[in-house]
């Protein structure tokens, strides 16, 4: 499994064959609570580095999800849509949102790594 | 005597007066009346073809007794200003004068048709147009569009209004809509459904507009900004004038979002800030009803740049009277961005703003305001040792904390909240607004005495207390232990929401479950 890129916003990429899975992190989902419904882009979708790519909406809250990197959306998890618990059961794996082709893939050279994105978080506290 | 009983609780699953109620479709029985309509003619032809009923409507059949009993029911379990303290606030419901409610009442207003000829009723012409010049005075503004039937529908008024004028000036390009990170959630929903993309203001430490980094966003693309003041963490935007004077240089203009207008009336006038264009709630700010009460309004004060494009109909003073502008061709060269509503607005929530603002007077009007914010202090100060203020004070007219103060003791603010209403008391607002972490938002008003705010701020320190002294998670978590339910299961309900009752189903047995 290639290595996973995060953001400031606590969305997380991981690339594997030019094709980036966009998520957001164990940290956001616990932040957010329940999860009760996600709005994905649709594949063919062009988005921007930090553009609005999707909005997740908690019991406590709707958030917006911001594309961590340039790209065109290939696919959104289908599986959201009946279950979007799964957010919350496995943000960084199962509860992917939606994959892209990379435009820049440079991008991800600016982009936290898991160690800092785990100190930053800490940081938080 | 029944075959079987409970050894605890009751037989019926009331608790005294705590009566357990069923949907209305789930009372009554098949052919009982509430009235004894005499049978219809026959009809030998109708013209209704293949739209007539083909089954039961599914209407319950019920007495009258029956349906006084089941709305008297549900009534008495429903928390309002009228039963006590709500530490929401304007933002929902406070309380409503009875004599404007009466004034709301008299039958020359109430009985009105909206196709009488217009010299039927100067009268009320006149409530509009002095309703319109009570807001103008008190906002120093030169134009007002009464039309608005809500806040957020007076901010889509407004930024109809920028549009209009950019548009008509050769800058319909100016598309950008900044709005601060702390803003109501209707603003960039407003901007977005005008057309407008949102670019958010991050906050300063202090809960207030990051004033550089504003700056850095303006340019010539930027259609307005859409400015709280004050903001909903309850603070003065204290650089108004310098965002104002940074937008107007930049060609755009500035929205500002008067819901918080209650804090301000009589002590600040909104144009001497830069504003070019604000909503007003009145059932915030005028005490009328709101939240289940009634419907809102939302007139929005315009400048001399934007009035002329403000919506259709609008009142003016004619030959013989007052006359109702309803169309473009009488609008004497103005350029109207269109109707936003049928008839004119909210009539009878502009009688009781009207009679709201004529018996309090503008001394009166003043102290309204003085008083919100007094009771918002006195509670920020009497509360700021046990929980923790998210700015420091003086506030506004709402005070805002954050969940710090429960930090390591397993108790979240939802937990907070539902304890307090075993405590009798309605929580304030929870979550909201975003910038701080775990909010609770408590706005007082004006209208509660200090024998009120003492026994709220009893109640709140000694569940601040409970909650920090480390041993009472468990009991937070079971809150609320005396009310008709316990804690509802908000997940469940948002992920498979439950809409409608339907034949078959039992709703009440469901909830009890």
């Amino acid at each position: 499994m290639s290595e996973m890129r995060f953001t400031k916003d606590h969305e997380w990429v991981r690339v594997e064959g030019g094709v980036g899975a966009v998520g957001i992190t164990e940290y956001a989902q616990h932040a957010l609570g329940d999860v009760v419904f996600v709005d994905l882009p649709a594949a063919g979708k062009v988005l921007a580095q930090g553009g609005e790519a999707a909005v997740v909406e908690s019991v406590k809250a709707a958030s917006e999800v911001y594309s961590p990197v340039s790209g065109t959306v290939t696919e959104a998890n289908a599986a959201l849509e009946d279950r979007p618990g799964l957010v919350n059961e496995a943000a960084e794996s199962d509860g992917w949102f939606f994959k892209l082709t990379l435009s820049d893939p440079g991008e991800l050279a600016d982009m936290m790594d898991r160690a800092a994105y785990d100190a930053y978080v800490k940081d938080l506290d | 005597m029944p075959e079987s009983f409970p050894i605890s609780g009751t037989i019926s699953g009331n608790r005294a007066l705590q009566i357990e109620e069923p949907l209305i479709f789930e009372l009554g029985s098949d052919g009982r009346l509430g009235v004894d309509l005499p049978d219809p003619a026959p009809v030998d032809e109708d013209r209704l073809a293949g739209c007539r009923r083909q089954g039961r409507i599914g209407l319950p059949d019920l007495s009258e007794p029956q349906v006084v009993r089941h709305y008297t029911r549900l009534s008495q379990k429903n928390y309002g200003i009228d039963t006590g303290f709500y530490p929401l606030g304007s933002c929902t419901m406070k309380h409503n004068p009875r004599l404007s409610e009466k004034m709301a009442r008299l039958p020359g207003l109430a009985d009105l048709h909206p196709f009488q000829p217009q010299k039927t009723v100067q009268g009320a012409l006149e409530v509009i147009d002095s309703l319109a010049g009570w807001l103008k005075d008190l906002t120093g503004m030169p134009a007002v569009a009464m039309s608005p039937a809500a806040g957020a529908h007076g901010e889509w008024c407004g930024l109809m209004a920028i549009r209009a004028y950019h548009e008509d000036h050769g800058q319909g390009h100016r598309r950008r809509v900044l709005v601060p990170e702390s803003a109501h959630g209707t603003n960039p929903a407003s901007a977005a459904m005008c057309g407008f993309t949102v670019d958010p203001i991050p906050a300063r430490d202090n809960g207030r507009v990051d004033v550089d980094a504003l700056k850095a966003k303006l340019g010539d693309d930027v259609a307005c900004i859409m400015v709280t003041n004050p903001n909903t963490c309850g603070l003065f935007e204290d650089e108004i004038i310098e965002i104002a004077r940074a937008t107007h240089a930049a060609g755009a203009f500035f929205y500002c979002d008067g819901a918080n207008f209650n804090a301000i009336v009589g002590r600040v006038r909104v144009a001497d800030l830069g504003v070019d264009t604000m909503h007003i709630n009145l059932h915030k700010t005028f005490s009328t009803p709101h939240g289940g009460g009634g419907p809102g309004a939302g007139p929005t004060v315009l400048s001399d740049k934007l009035a002329p494009y403000a919506p259709l109909p609008f009142v003016v003073h004619g030959e013989g009277g007052l006359r109702l502008v309803e169309h473009v061709a009488e609008a004497g060269g103005a350029k109207p961005f269109g109707r936003m509503k049928g008839y004119h607005g909210q009539f009878g929530v502009f009688v009781r703003a009207l009679a709201y603002i004529m018996s309090m007077g503008s001394d009166g009007l003043r102290q309204a305001s003085t008083d919100a914010v007094l009771n918002a202090n006195y509670l920020l100060a009497r509360l700021s040792d046990v929980l923790t203020p998210s700015f420091d004070g003086p506030c506004m007219h709402e005070c805002l904390f954050d969940d710090r103060f429960l930090k390591d003791t397993g108790v979240t603010t939802l937990d907070f909240a539902k304890a307090m209403i075993d405590e009798g008391y309605h929580p304030m607002t929870m979550y909201f607004p975003l910038v701080v972490h775990g909010a609770l938002l408590m706005e007082p008003t004006e209208t509660e005495s200090k024998e009120t705010l003492d026994a709220f701020v009893e109640v709140v320190r000694g569940l601040a207390f409970k909650a920090r002294s480390g041993a009472a998670a468990d009991d937070f978590k079971s809150a609320p232990r005396y009310t008709p339910r316990r804690r509802l299961d908000e997940t469940l309900a948002a992920r498979t929401p439950v809409l409608r009752w339907k034949p078959g189903a039992n709703a009440t047995a469901q909830a009890a479950e």
